[in-house]
């Protein structure tokens, strides 16, 4: 059994008498939502809790406990379907790094649709974490001649080569940066989150990340009852809601519990690879060590933790 | 009790001199800004109903329209206070009155600002995020964060001098100087500030090299000082015909000598962008590309706004440069338009939308706003003309219409 999470936190407000300011304005606030908005809110029991909503690094065990309960029941209600939340601390020592053959690469885009499966993307419209790119062999990596909505028969095309693109996972990530809000930010394991709880949907980060990894969701994500995966994170791959920004978290709820990303797995060429980088025994830190290896805009000094390498 | 009392009268007051005693082209635009907000909050509706989607903002143009008037907004609201300066040096005799309906205007102004970055927002519901003490503010890295400060700031403080202003009018007391211009001269660095935090938004991205140019900031301020005064310019015209407002026909001329020069200096960093970009030649040209001409053998279609823009900006610096064109006030109400379309066509469309396209990861989405987003823009620009209108009305009656005696007794 896993303990309750132990994210670092600042330390919990103390309860106070009645109510504290912040609660006496945000309930305040809420009153004028409520009564400005034609949604029906007012008869919606969860609504409210879901409005004064607290940021993800503010809640204390207890709360964190009671949220991942009220989110479970809203997700039933709303698919009707049971979908687990879990809230998994980093593991210690551990530094997620991933890295991507490009001499293996075909373009198949295997690990895009595992992904949408893997971590509920919404189906209609679609959105996909990963971008496959295909390039001209002659040009090399060059993003100005890059294809990204190419539509073989078959792949690889000859000539062309493919890189895949999603979040890199910085170890100065300019999207944290800019987030008026927190609502994004790194964790100690590497992994940049989204808190889709806390997101105003103002999209700077979308402008700020150098990779086009970000995602918004410009409408309800259509996502069916069937096609869902009920284990999902907090942080991850919970079903998302309309005008939020989401992302790659590097599988955040398998690679904490020791498996490998799904795009990894599923990878029919065997070019992802994925390992701790503090680890010096892992197979990561053999690539970076032995591989010609080279990381995305590096001018930007984002320190991208995906490398890209010729493995042949 | 008894200053609650007077500020109530006050209100009422006011709202009697807004509504009441105009003229028949007075309610008319009332009627035509009424019908602007009537439609744009079916619009609005819509959009809240289905989401962003229903704009042509996609991830890869992750900012449109939306945020393009935001921007352009900035610079009104800035310039507009910054008129004070010249009032102060040239020492023009209503300076009193070139403050309080530059503060107006820059009301007016930040309120859209405000409003188009509501509307641009996902999750309205939780504006209350990025307040103070009540939500998480990221602070001091996220330059958001900084320019919801200095807005907000620069709103209080434009709106607590501007409606002390019309309150000591409107009781017919002498206002305190030594309250008032403290708070004018305050918001002159205020002014040049939320233009310039405002470009640090999108200088600080080292993502989108079409923004990540040290002269951004120096650009807004220049473009600003030109299409603010073009509104002021024009209301004063207005206003000293309608009402007892007197202005020199040598302060208005002088105020488009300074625009000349503003837009002078603009067209110069301007080209000192354009020189860099072309003639180093690098990837990051093709943002350029997109904006004066096409990518992959495919027109832009922002392409002949930006050259329409670049056309105004140089007709209207001739305009204003040459004494002939200055003094002449039909060739000067022409500058003032084409001045004021200039920079809005730069902040509102050539401003945002090449700094996204091609994307980050060279795909090229050529976007265009969509009815919704043209729709509730109107009503945005609807609300804004409707406050600033009232609130004019209202200052103009109790500064010169005698309206004063009527309201009080």
């Amino acid at each position: 059994m896993r303990e309750l999470p132990t994210l670092p936190m600042p330390v919990p407000a103390p309860p106070a008498e009645g109510y504290t300011r912040r609660e006496a304005v945000v309930m305040g606030l809420f009153a004028l939502a409520a009564a400005a908005t034609t949604t029906g809110c007012a008869a919606d029991a969860l609504a409210y809790d879901e409005f004064v909503q607290k940021h993800f690094k503010d809640l204390s065990p207890e709360e964190l406990q009671d949220r991942l309960a009220q989110m479970e029941k809203r997700y039933r209600e709303q698919f009707g379907t049971a979908i687990k939340v879990s809230a998994t601390p980093p593991m210690e020592g551990v530094l997620f790094g991933y890295a991507l053959d490009l001499s293996r690469c075909i373009g198949c885009r295997r690990c895009v649709y595992g992904c949408v499966e893997e971590n509920n993307q919404s189906r209609t419209p679609q959105t996909h974490w990963i971008t496959v790119l295909e390039m001209d062999k002659e040009e090399g990596v060059n993003l100005q001649d890059a294809n990204a909505y190419y539509e073989h028969e078959t792949v690889p095309a000859p000539g062309k080569f493919y890189m895949p693109v999603a979040c890199q996972h910085c170890e100065n990530p300019p999207c944290v940066k800019v987030c008026p809000v927190e609502a994004t930010w790194k964790e100690p394991d590497g992994i940049v989150v989204i808190d889709y709880d806390w997101c105003i949907g103002c999209r700077n980060c979308i402008a700020a990340c150098p990779y086009g990894a970000r995602r918004f969701n410009w409408t309800t994500p259509g996502l069916p009852k069937d096609e869902i995966n009920p284990n999902t994170e907090y942080l991850g791959n919970r079903p998302r809601q309309r005008g939020v920004v989401e992302k790659c978290s590097f599988c955040l709820q398998r690679v904490r519990k020791g498996l490998y990303p799904k795009c990894v797995e599923v990878c029919p060429v065997g070019a992802r690879k994925f390992g701790n980088l503090l680890d010096p025994t892992s197979e990561i830190r053999y690539i970076i060590e032995n591989k010609r290896v080279f990381i995305l805009k590096e001018e930007l000094n984002t320190q991208p933790k995906f490398f890209y390498y010729y493995g042949l | 009790m008894t200053i609650l009392r007077k500020f109530g009268a006050f209100v009422t007051g006011s709202a009697r001199l807004a509504f009441l005693g105009g003229n028949r082209y007075y309610y008319a635009w009332l009627a035509v800004l009424g019908l602007c907000i009537g439609q744009a909050l079916f619009a609005y509706a819509h959009q809240f109903q289905v989401g962003l989607i229903s704009t042509s903002m996609r991830d890869s143009v992750s900012w449109g329209y939306y945020i393009g008037n935001f921007t352009f907004l900035v610079g009104v609201a800035a310039a507009a206070v910054l008129l004070v300066v010249p009032a102060y040096v040239y020492d023009w005799k209503p300076i009193k009155e070139v403050a309080l309906f530059g503060e107006l205007l820059a009301v007016a102004a930040i309120v859209m600002c405000l409003l188009f970055v509501l509307v641009d927002m996902g999750r309205p519901d939780r504006f209350w995020h990025i307040l103070p003490f009540v939500g998480r503010m990221h602070l001091p890295s996220a330059i958001m964060a900084w320019d919801a400060i200095v807005l907000n700031i620069y709103l209080a403080v434009n709106l607590t001098v501007a409606s002390y202003l019309v309150y000591c009018a409107y009781h017919g007391i002498h206002y305190n100087k030594k309250f008032v211009w403290p708070l004018v001269i305050f918001s002159i660095p205020m002014a040049v500030s939320i233009h310039t935090v405002t470009a640090f938004l999108y200088n600080g991205m080292a993502s989108r090299p079409y923004w990540n140019s040290a002269i951004l900031a120096p650009r807004f301020i220049a473009s600003a000082f030109c299409s603010g005064p073009a509104l002021l310019l024009i209301l004063f015209q207005i206003l000293r015909k309608v009402s007892a407002f007197e202005i020199k026909d040598e302060a208005i001329h002088k105020v488009a000598e300074l625009m000349a020069y503003a837009m002078g200096f603009n067209l110069f960093l301007f080209g000192a962008e354009v020189f860099k970009e072309y003639y180093s030649d690098t990837h990051h040209l093709v943002h350029y590309e997109y904006l004066f001409a096409g990518l992959h053998g495919h027109p832009s279609p922002i392409a002949p706004y930006a050259w329409m823009s670049l056309a105004f900006a140089v007709i209207s610096f001739f305009l204003f440069l040459i004494p002939r064109t200055r003094r002449n006030f039909i060739t000067m109400n022409v500058g003032c338009v084409l001045i004021y379309a200039s920079v809005y066509i730069e902040k509102g469309i050539a401003l945002i939308i090449p700094g996204f396209t091609p994307d980050q990861l060279g795909q090229v989405y050529a976007y265009v706003p969509s009815v919704t987003e043209l729709r509730v823009a109107a009503g945005v620009f609807g609300i804004g003309f409707l406050l600033f209108t009232l609130m004019v009305k209202v200052s103009v009656g109790l500064l010169f219409g005698g309206v004063r005696e009527r309201a009080t007794g």
